[in-house]
């Protein structure tokens, strides 16, 4: 047992440490805060081409396409040392986690030269059209439709919680092709142009004020078979392959809010009673808690690392992070406005000093709970992937889609 | 949380996890449910001896000590494993008190002279060992230690004592005639020494009472301060391998949980399809892996004699004490009113991960641990 680079791994480590380091020094990203989202995107942007450029953006993927053909552990490496930095790069997030991947896999050699480079560069971002009014967690339950006509397809429908549609330039989406058939079966997955005639996007008003989650309108919107990914009505497996591509992006336990570390040092201060809140037991004993849940998520992804070095790559079990992260989150931010009284329902005065804040980090944490998987189905998918506990009883499953209620 | 993991190899080593698979097998095989009971039900009973005969003669007990006194000579991780399937199997032996307590503070006492004479002994089986701290209720500090140990003789008592019953010697934890602690090995064989054994919540491990009669005993390493920081690192370091005990007890409740969920019909259909008990074990398994995982840590902070020993081992305990007490009472609470029966063997996990959570000190005692550790840390 250790903690220690390889050779290899550290040479890459320093290498990556060198370039992150000058990169950095172009930017002031303390200002960020006061940048409008164009500002910042186009910050972003000038970063992601950079990256790109060193082969970073995918780095195990191979160099003709944009990669850099390194191993998982080189990516781990770089997205530690990436995180250091406050780099604008959550545009990007989901256009290289989720649709990119599945472009790679689904889409033709033209496709392939057309779109994946742009999108490693920054150039082009893709959202992921998924949930809808009516199918969240029962993603099957999707009824945006698609109509063939000519060597067209008609979309009508609608999609929601679709995070940076107002940023994106391309989508992928599943459709409803064939209602007539069991709820699974008749799906389409097609990628889709951002800009063409009949789509309106809208961003949604997040309960923390925030907007970067949008709904997606399409009236009569014409997408040519050539951008179908998977057979026609065979867009399930399109979909769950797409969000396999999630569990890649195993976290450590740094999920938004203060660190632990800043944790401890804004309670050691004085509050007006005179005590620090390091006296108070009760406090105490929470710190404990917040740390062995760090520490087991942690350690945790160490055991995935490991697995991932000797060639494992990470199964459903990978699931828990979230779960546990999210939970601590709300209780960490949520037990730090406790101490403060009545004052810790008071926000900062400076806009600057809002990131990481806990007050801002309380609100957010309800949200990351249902976001990319709620508590409950993340639940369901470690008792009936990982223990092996049979599947929920479905009614819905072998009935038409068209005569469900 | 700053990036300290780079690349890793936190895993066992393929022989690690071999000696795992042939601990399990054995006690599979030779200490099932059924030799634990009969510790159970016998009040005169205190542990299996054949089956710590047997572990004896396959080099278990020794595996951390020194080739130089007998032992197998490997290291903390090998023991880890051992101490995963004891766990696990809720062996009736008494490893934790003579591996975990009394070897390791001969080992960490300095005295090779003193080492020599004594764990040869507990590596054949001539001597089963146990470490004797708690003063009825509470646990212990080092200015309120009220057994006694002047010009070379012990007075006073202590309890409980895991093993007391069965143990050929002791680590005490006195204090001297200043009031000083420090840490005595006295032989239990001697006129002097009373015992009587305490009924527990968990008799598969037997614990007693201790009466020292002016009794002679060896002074072991320090006294005052450094006596006590020993002690506690004695306990960091059990803690570490009490933990592994507590993850197999845990993972052994989880598999019982998942067998029977499946196997269960209750309207119309297997109780292990309804969200309630899927999500209830999906909970236990969380926290299961985040105890081995932090158990992980301990492990690698023992076998590195890291400088933040303190801070795993005490963030293994508590992870373990919650994994195990959780899985061993959902584990009832899926078998229902089955589960609450003398006969269904959910209780023999639940009365063991209690009495290993008390063992050596509470979680509020180990969390504060945590806290004060982490304090300093991040100063």
């Amino acid at each position: 047992m250790d903690f220690d680079d390889t050779p290899e791994e550290a040479e890459f480590r320093q290498e990556v440490k060198a370039w992150l380091a000058g990169q950095a020094s172009r930017y002031d990203l303390t200002l960020q805060g006061a940048l409008s989202l164009d500002e910042q995107l186009a910050l972003g942007r000038e970063f992601q081409a950079s990256k790109a450029e060193k082969g970073y953006a995918k780095i195990t993927w191979p160099k003709e396409l944009g990669g850099m053909g390194g191993t998982p552990m080189q990516a781990v490496i770089y997205d530690q040392e990436e995180e250091k930095y406050d780099f604008p790069t959550v545009f990007f997030a989901i256009s290289l986690g989720m649709p990119i991947p599945v472009m790679r896999r689904f889409a033709t050699e033209a496709q392939k030269q057309r779109y994946l480079l742009p999108a490693l560069r920054g150039k082009e971002i893709w959202c992921q059209l998924f949930s809808e009014p009516a199918a969240g967690s029962d993603l099957a339950g999707i009824r945006l439709r698609a109509v063939k006509e000519g060597d067209d397809w008609i979309l009508n429908g609608q999609k929601v919680w679709t995070s940076w549609a107002h940023i994106s330039d391309f989508g992928v989406i599943v459709t409803r092709t064939d209602p007539s058939l069991p709820k699974h079966q008749g799906l389409t997955y097609f990628f889709v142009d951002m800009k063409a005639p009949g789509i309106q996007i809208r961003p949604i008003k997040q309960a923390t004020g925030g907007g970067e989650f949008c709904e997606v309108f399409f009236n009569d919107v014409r997408v040519p078979d050539a951008f179908r990914l998977g057979e026609v009505n065979g867009g399930w497996q399109v979909a769950i392959a797409t969000l396999m591509e999630e569990r890649f992006a195993v976290t450590e336990a740094s999920g938004g809010g203060a660190s632990l570390e800043d944790t401890v040092r804004f309670l050691r201060r004085e509050f007006n009673d005179g005590h620090s809140g390091l006296d108070d037991p009760r406090v105490r004993d929470r710190i404990a808690d917040w740390y062995v849940a760090e520490s087991g998520i942690n350690n945790f992804y160490a055991r995935l690392l490991t697995g991932l070095s000797q060639g494992q790559l990470p199964g459903p079990e990978a699931a828990l992070s979230k779960l546990v992260i999210a939970k601590k989150l709300q209780s960490q931010s949520s037990e730090l406005m406790n101490v403060c009284g009545p004052a810790g329902a008071i926000y900062p005065d400076h806009q600057a000093s809002r990131a990481n804040d806990h007050r801002i980090a309380w609100l957010e944490a309800a949200g990351y709970r249902i976001a990319g998987g709620t508590d409950e189905i993340l639940r369901n998918t470690i008792a009936e992937q990982v223990l092996g506990l049979p599947g929920d009883i479905r009614v819905d499953k072998n009935i038409p889609f068209n005569e469900l209620t | 949380m700053h990036k300290r993991f780079s690349n890793v190899n936190f895993d066992f080593s393929e022989e690690q996890k071999a000696l795992q698979k042939q601990v399990q097998r054995f006690l599979l095989d030779r200490s099932a449910l059924s030799v634990v009971r009969t510790i159970l039900d016998d009040d005169a009973l205190y542990h299996s001896e054949s089956v710590w005969r047997e572990m004896l003669d396959l080099g278990w007990v020794g595996v951390a000590v020194p080739e130089e006194y007998g032992g197998v000579g490997l290291g903390y991780l090998e023991l880890c494993v051992v101490a995963q399937e004891i766990g696990r199997s809720l062996a009736p032996v008494p490893f934790s008190s003579t591996v975990y307590l009394f070897c390791e503070t001969v080992l960490r006492c300095g005295d090779s002279a003193l080492r020599e004479s004594i764990l040869p002994d507990v590596v054949t089986g001539a001597q089963v060992g146990t470490l004797a701290f708690a003063e009825g209720l509470g646990f212990p500090r080092p200015s309120q230690i009220k057994l006694r140990y002047e010009e070379g003789k012990l007075s006073g008592e202590k309890w409980p004592v895991p093993d007391a019953m069965i143990a050929d010697s002791a680590v005490v934890l006195a204090a001297d005639g200043n009031g000083e602690p420090c840490l005595c090995l006295v032989r239990l064989d001697q006129d002097g020494v009373r015992r009587r054994p305490l009924d527990s919540v968990d008799p598969t491990r037997g614990q007693g009472l201790l009466v020292f009669e002016a009794v002679e005993a060896t002074h072991l390493g320090p006294t005052g301060d450094a006596a006590w920081k020993l002690f506690r690192d004695v306990l960091n370091a059990a803690a570490v391998l009490f933990a592994f005990e507590q993850v197999g007890g845990a993972e052994a409740c989880l598999q019982k949980s998942i067998e029977f969920a499946n196997e269960r019909t209750a309207f119309g259909r297997s109780i292990g399809s309804f969200q309630a008990i899927k999500h209830k074990l999906a909970d236990v398994y969380v926290s299961n892996q985040l105890a081995l995982s932090n158990a992980y840590y301990g492990a690698w902070a023992l076998a590195s004699d890291a400088q933040e020993l303190a801070l795993a081992a005490s963030v293994a305990r508590v992870s373990a004490i919650e994994a195990y007490e959780r899985a061993a009472s959902e584990n009832v609470q899926v078998h229902g009113g089955m589960g609450f029966t003398w006969e269904a063997d959910c209780h023999l996990f639940l009365r063991r991960s209690r009495s290993l959570a008390l063992a050596i000190g509470d979680i509020g005692m180990w969390k504060e641990q945590i806290t004060s550790e982490f304090e300093q840390k991040a100063a």
